[in-house]
């Protein structure tokens, strides 16, 4: 399973890209692996207000609706449109196709998420 | 623990990805959900469902005694001839839906669901009369289903005779597989059923004498012998969604201990008129009386995925809930069956879905989703 460094990743398997004050949240090439082919995928409104744990939105594989929690708290201020109409987009590169956008609140919660090496250590036991 | 099929640790190599089912652990998948969807529509899959029940039902009077468990008739049915019917309680719902193989009037195979297989031999043992032994030989049979357009020529290259009359469908023959090469050939029942909607076989194999090797023989053929064809194996995820599109029943969604087959759209399978079965008289009634909820199929006209269990509203009060639901990807929509209050719903009737705290709008549509016509 693929990892990249410089990400921060959940025990729910989505993982974080922070570029400034903009923290871009997406699923791990394990949780695509996991969930098969993914059909559906709900992004959340830009513009709500998130707490760290809240569901940020859905991803559907053929079997089953998954619920993606936000690893962070904030402010929701873009979604990735592209996933509407091409769900299949995570499936292909889960790591270049963010499902959300989020201003962080407190940078210091980072710092309970994980790097890319203990989440390969995380997900061996999984 | 899940129980696993003698083919466990060949599909594990593999690369299945396994899920739960029933109380077995079984494949989900092989590849991709979808591409082995396609795979049966378009040329040919492969299942293992060893997970079946198979119950052998013998004796002088075996005929008229599970003519008297099952809602369908079996007395004009001939030999080697197939048999599709509900099973059910007293109260007229299901215990199960079964495949009864007619080997002749004294011998019976039962093909039962596999969460069901214990109940359902207590079940029979619990009204045995007359000269009848029941034994369930579910632990000793690998069961595959070979299905799609590709079906027949894979079986053909496999035959050991290569003249041997294939069963039409509905029918079976006992043949031999294999063999050529100078192997013992492998003794199998070979029927012309399925649960896709596609042209196809199920496989029964006994391995009490050679065990797994026969079973891996058996698996690693046909896979062989399809492989010219683009057959792929094909995990339970698909198998669902081949199902939904044929709107074939599945036991504990379409079916229940709470749902009757009338309710179910089964009424060609219940034979009011043959000779006293369990649950005739409730059926009867409900018959009467009229069937106050029935099983409609429906298509999402709005964004997202109906699951099982989701309620459906109309003009604002919940009439029901949906019973399968999901992708039906040969047609490209979401879609899927539900259960409902039959307020006088027909095709092309608006009704919503309730999808996380939202209704999303979908249309009542005929049945089965998706139909092709293929040799009988």
């Amino acid at each position: 399973m693929e990892t990249r460094k410089g990400l921060y990743y959940s025990k729910d398997h989505e993982w974080v890209r922070v570029d400034g004050d903009r923290a871009y949240i997406g699923i791990t090439d394990y949780a695509q692996d996991s969930l098969g082919s993914i059909v559906y995928v709900e992004t959340p409104k830009a513009g709500r207000k998130i707490s760290k744990g809240q569901v940020l939105g859905v991803v559907e594989s053929v079997k089953a609706a998954s619920d993606i929690y936000s690893p962070v708290s904030g402010t929701i201020i873009e979604v990735n449109d592209a996933l509407t109409g091409n769900p299949e987009l995570i499936n292909e590169s889960p790591y270049e196709n963010y499902i959300a956008v989020i201003s962080l609140d407190d940078p210091g919660e980072l710092s309970e998420l994980m790097n890319d090496e203990q989440y390969a250590e995380y997900t061996k036991g999984e | 623990m899940d129980r696993r099929t003698p083919l466990y640790e060949t599909e594990k190599a593999m690369g299945a990805k396994f899920t739960s089912f029933g109380g077995w652990e079984l494949p989900v998948s092989y590849s991709d959900i979808l591409k082995e969807h396609h795979a049966v529509r378009n040329t040919a899959g492969l299942f293992d469902v060893s997970h079946m029940g198979e119950i052998i039902i013998e004796g002088r009077d075996a005929l008229s005694f599970v003519n008297r468990l099952i809602t369908n008739d079996l007395s004009p049915v001939p030999d080697n001839r197939i048999l599709y019917s509900p099973m059910c309680y007293e109260n007229g719902t299901v215990a199960d839906d079964i495949l009864i193989y007619k080997f002749s009037g004294t011998k019976l195979l039962l093909v039962v669901n596999a969460g069901n297989i214990e109940k359902d031999e207590a079940w029979i043992r619990s009204h045995v009369t007359g000269d009848v032994t029941v034994e369930n030989i579910s632990d000793r049979i690998v069961q595959l289903a070979l299905q799609g357009p590709w079906a027949e020529s894979i079986i053909r290259k496999i035959l050991n005779d290569e003249n041997t009359v294939l069963p039409g469908f509905y029918w079976f023959i006992e043949t031999r597989l294999f063999g050529k090469d100078g192997q013992p050939p492998l003794k199998v029942l070979l029927s012309r059923t399925g649960y896709t909607g596609e042209d196809g076989f199920e496989i029964y194999l006994d391995i009490s004498e050679n065990g797994k090797s026969d079973a891996e023989r058996l698996w690693n053929g046909i896979l062989e012998a399809g492989r010219d064809y683009g057959i792929l194996p094909v995990g339970l995820g698909a198998r669902d969604t081949l199902r939904l599109e044929a709107a074939l029943p599945l036991y504990g969604h379409e079916l229940s201990d709470a749902i009757t087959p009338l309710e179910a759209g089964l009424k060609f399978f219940v034979k009011l008129s043959k000779e006293d079965f369990i649950g005739r008289e409730a059926l009867a009634r409900q018959s009467e009386q009229g069937i106050k909820r029935k099983l409609y199929g429906f298509e999402m006209i709005d964004r997202g995925i109906p699951r099982n269990g989701y309620e459906v509203i109309m003009n604002g009060s919940k009439i029901g809930y949906v019973t399968s639901g999901g992708p039906l990807p040969s047609l490209g929509i979401n879609g899927g069956l539900a259960l409902l209050d039959d307020t006088g719903l027909s095709a092309g009737d608006t009704i919503g879905i309730m999808i996380r705290e939202r209704v999303c709008g979908a249309r009542i549509v005929p049945t089965p989703f998706y139909g092709k016509k293929y040799k009988k």
